[in-house]
């Protein structure tokens, strides 16, 4: 009996973050076919078609094509994510994401000396060395001068931005083009026979690399002291500082895994062999902004973020398929912002489906 | 009769778990009805349902005479039901006034009126002496103030139906009194009062008829004026209770802890909140620090168990300085914590039962290696206390503490403090929202505590408490210790006295003034 009733509960709280993903998801669906509609009727429902087939519109190399495309977004969704689990919004990942990749990039290209694959582990590591300094920073000012993390993580993606434009043109520079000279080949990261399996160019260990990094912080979040402190912090500073947990110290860690895991992120996208460079433009890394829409369309769990980021990319790789019916590129990314903007509401729907079933009486427990 | 409720058979389901079961609650108009019954028995959830926050599975409910469905606090609101929850919650940066006209707000115009607001706030609170400041901000006011900003916003929404779920729980002896003529007052006008409490002397005082629940179950309802405490208690509990606790002489032995010159300052206003306090705490003693709420014994408290930081004076812990100490450190060394605000600092309310049941013991040994839980000692430890110390709720070692009624969330920390078997236990009203049953049993523990060789560090505001269990009484008056008493040769008169600093131990005098 009583175990029953406990199953009931997880499966519905479960339940209900799957349903409000899945209508967060179905309104941006519907917002983008208007956007369709707007632009070019006549072609509206087969570009619709094309970007809800996505990745299986290409068939397997589609596939490939997502999981490349998620790999990045599934890690700054961690790193975000897994911040918020402690009460802190990173909105750094961005400048996180952007110095690992510089990072990982110098590590490809200067440290020739390192053969085989040490190399491109070496460089991940680098990777995530560097995102864990961006992250670092900001933590130690909100645990130490209780700075808020979202006003100094801002300005750390603006200075990450300048100062790694700054590092490539002194460092890494390929002056024609404007861009990170390639890097070495022992620094890409290996296929494994997986661009064989996909017959795509772009696919690597790195979606596994990210999976693998789902697992841990999954164990780490909900097996170990540590993810227990940390949620403990999230859930009620004062409670925790009652139990004589150190919360500065969680803190400044938990910044410094969340800066890791974008760090990382960047590392994979960059070292994937896939044709990609680092630009010297002021723009900041998008990978974070969507990192912030995939760790709340997840609910900042693990799981859901692996899931958030898979369909992000899936509907991405769609948005690219879109051009073959002659819409405008602009047309794709407004769509493909506004799919990941309702993402974002995933967690009001989850509010309103929550108070609806309290309503309906098929609810127990509290949230 | 006339009857103005008439909940007829509800039952209320969480999960598998019947939180009401088939009870039957009417209430006159005019009077002043008592709900009485252990925690977790089901009376804020019964009342919940009364408000529109839950739906019930089965039954009815009829006012005025007239059959309705309730499905949310605003159809409560149309039928004139209102409420102050148990935990009542006020938005901090708001007004008085803001806060009673929230959601309230003329919005037929799309404008504020918030001159008529305030005109009919003013004199509602002039009529029933509520003496309310509206321009107040929320956060500098007292809980019981914020209390009345509750009832007051009841009665700019003109309820006639008013449901006090435990308000006399956070209040003083004296706004307790104020408290209970404030009701008469309404049901002389013709208002009808639920009154829920743990404090029989009040049903005794206030109540006209008193409906008593056990178990989520109908017992049965009574006349006040025919019906004795001990009957209504036994009818709660279902057995007797006693109300006098037995004792052996105190041991008079070294001291566990002994606070030297702690002064702190309120970092805000800059004033002295706890001035240059010196006392000891004996082993196998239970000293009680009384004291209107407000004079620094929270303060003073949370000096010693390290939430607040202390500006000068000195802890010791078995002879130890432990004034730099962390909070951790001074837990492992032995100093049980239970808080005043328990929702704030005791539970982390999104945790599970069996999550805070190792709050400050997560990280030994027998829960976890090598960093990783261990669940299955977590459960078995959180079954073992859930047994031992009664605590009951729905599901049991995984429940979610929020969803767990206040007087077992209180259980819940004095168990998990007392269990860790510490040198000594610092209790700030231990008791505070607890069913007659659930006091016996904490006033036992404290006590064996004691018996022991342990020390206890009462803080209470309950009179009756603070003669009843110590060995000692400290009173604090403005910061300062004002008086140090043997309760056996003081009386409840003498020691109000003290309280309201009109007198002075002799002791204390002169060090008071250096
Ligand atoms: N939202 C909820 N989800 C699950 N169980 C609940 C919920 N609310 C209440 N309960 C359970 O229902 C029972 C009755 O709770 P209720 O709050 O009504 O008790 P109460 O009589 O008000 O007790 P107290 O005097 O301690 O406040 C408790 O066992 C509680 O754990
Ligand atoms: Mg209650």
């Amino acid at each position: 009996m009583k175990s029953k009733a406990k199953l009931n509960i997880t499966n519905l709280n479960w339940g209900v973050s799957f349903l409000s993903a899945v209508m967060a998801i179905a309104i941006g669906l519907l917002f983008g076919l208007v956007i369709l509609l707007i632009s070019n009727a006549s072609e509206a429902l087969s570009g619709f078609a094309a970007i809800v087939q996505g990745g299986f519109a290409d068939g397997a190399k589609g596939i490939g094509d997502v999981l490349y495309n998620a790999t990045p977004i599934i890690m700054t969704g961690l790193s975000v994510g897994f911040a918020f689990k402690t009460g802190l919004f990173n909105i750094g990942s961005s400048g996180q994401f952007t110095m690992g990749a510089f990072a990982a990039v110098y590590v490809g290209i200067k440290w020739t000396f390192l053969s085989g694959s040490s190399h491109w582990i070496v460089a991940l590591l680098a990777a995530c060395i560097a995102g864990a300094l961006w992250g670092l920073l900001p933590g130690i000012l909100k645990a130490v001068a209780n700075v808020h993390e979202v006003i100094s993580s801002i300005m750390m993606n603006y200075i990450g931005m300048y100062f790694v434009n700054m590092l490539i043109v002194s460092n890494i520079h390929d002056k024609i083009k404007n861009q990170s000279l390639p890097v070495s080949k022992t620094a890409i990261i290996p296929k494994a026979g997986l661009d064989k399996v996909f017959g795509s160019q772009n696919i690597n260990i790195g979606i596994l690399i990210a999976v693998l990094m789902v697992v841990i912080i999954y164990f780490l979040i909900n097996k170990t002291t540590f993810g227990y402190e940390l949620k403990a912090c999230g859930y009620s500073k004062d409670a925790s500082k009652y139990a004589g947990i150190n919360a500065k110290r969680n803190i400044i860690l938990s910044m410094v895994i969340a800066g890791a895991l974008s760090g990382l992120g960047g590392g994979l996208l960059y070292l994937a062999g896939s044709g990609k460079y680092l630009q010297v433009v002021d723009i900041l890394a998008p990978q974070g902004f969507n990192g912030i829409s995939v760790a709340l369309l997840g609910m900042s769990n693990p799981i859901g973020i692996l899931f958030a980021g898979l369909f992000i990319a899936h509907i991405t790789v769609g948005g690219v398929n879109l051009q073959l019916y002659s819409f405008a590129p602009e047309v794709i990314d407004i769509i493909i912002a506004a799919i990941i903007y309702c993402g974002a509401f995933a967690l009001l729907f989850k509010n309103i489906i929550f108070k609806f079933s309290k309503r309906k009486e098929k609810e127990g427990e509290g949230i | 009769m006339d009857y103005v409720i008439e909940m007829n058979k509800i039952t209320k389901t969480f999960g598998d778990f019947k939180a009401v079961d088939d009870v039957t609650l009417k209430v006159e108009r005019g009077e002043i009805h008592a709900l009485l019954g252990e925690n977790g028995a089901g009376k804020s959830t019964l009342m919940s349902v009364l408000f529109g926050l839950y739906t019930p599975e089965a039954g009815e409910i009829i006012i005025d005479k007239k059959k309705v469905k309730i499905n949310n606090p605003n159809d409560a609101n149309d039928l004139g039901i209102g409420m102050v929850h148990q935990h009542f919650k006020l938005v901090h940066n708001f007004t008085v006034l803001e806060s009673i006209v929230l959601g309230m707000e003329d919005t037929k115009n799309g404008f504020l009126k918030m001159d008529e607001a305030r005109k009919k706030v003013e004199k509602l609170s002039d009529r029933y002496k509520l003496k309310i400041d509206p321009d107040a901000q929320i956060s500098d006011i007292t809980v019981g103030m914020q209390q009345r900003v509750e009832i007051l916003k009841m009665l700019y929404r003109d309820n006639d139906i008013l449901i006090f779920d435990e308000p006399t729980a956070v209040l003083t002896q004296q706004e307790i009194e104020e408290l209970m003529k404030i009701m008469r007052e309404l049901t002389e006008e013709g208002k009808s009062i639920v009154f829920i409490t743990h404090k029989l002397n009040e049903i005794k005082e206030a109540a006209d008829r008193c409906t008593v629940l056990r178990k989520g179950k109908y017992i049965g309802t009574v006349d006040v004026k025919t019906t004795s405490k001990e009957q209504m208690s036994e009818m709660m509990v279902g057995r007797k209770v006693s109300f006098i606790i037995e004792k052996s002489d105190a041991k008079n032995l070294s001291p566990v802890l002994e606070v030297k010159n702690m002064t702190i300052t309120n970092k805000f206003t800059k004033k002295n909140v706890v001035k240059n306090v010196s006392f000891n705490v004996k082993k196998g003693e239970i000293l009680c620090i009384a004291g209107i709420d407000g004079n620094g014994q929270s303060e003073l408290v949370q000096g010693i168990t390290g939430l607040m930081a202390i500006n000068s004076g000195h802890i010791f812990l078995n002879g130890k300085d432990i004034t730099k100490k962390s909070i951790r450190h001074k837990c492992i060394e032995g100093i049980a914590h239970i808080p005043e605000d328990r929702q704030r600092y005791g539970l982390v309310l999104d945790y599970s039962l069996k999550e805070n049941a190792v709050l400050q013991t997560y990280y030994q040994p027998c829960f976890q290696k090598n960093g990783i839980i261990k669940f299955d000692a977590v459960r078995d430890y959180a079954k073992k206390l859930i047994s031992q110390y009664d605590i009951r709720s729905s599901q049991d070692e995984d429940s979610i503490v929020r969803g767990m009624s206040g007087g077992n969330q209180q259980k819940l920390i004095v168990a998990r403090e007392i269990d860790r078997n510490p040198e000594i236990v610092i209790a700030v009203q231990p008791t505070r929202g607890l069913d007659v049953g659930a006091i016996e049993y904490i006033h036992h523990q404290l006590l064996s505590q004691r018996e022991d060789g342990k020390a206890v560090l009462l803080v209470s505001f309950d009179l009756d408490e603070v003669m009843n269990v110590s060995d000692r009484i400290l009173v604090m008056f403005e910061g300062e210790i004002v008086g140090d008493l043997n309760p056996k040769n003081t009386t409840v008169q003498e020691l109000g006295l003290f309280m309201s600093g009109s007198k002075r131990s002799e002791s204390y005098e002169i060090k008071s003034k250096a």
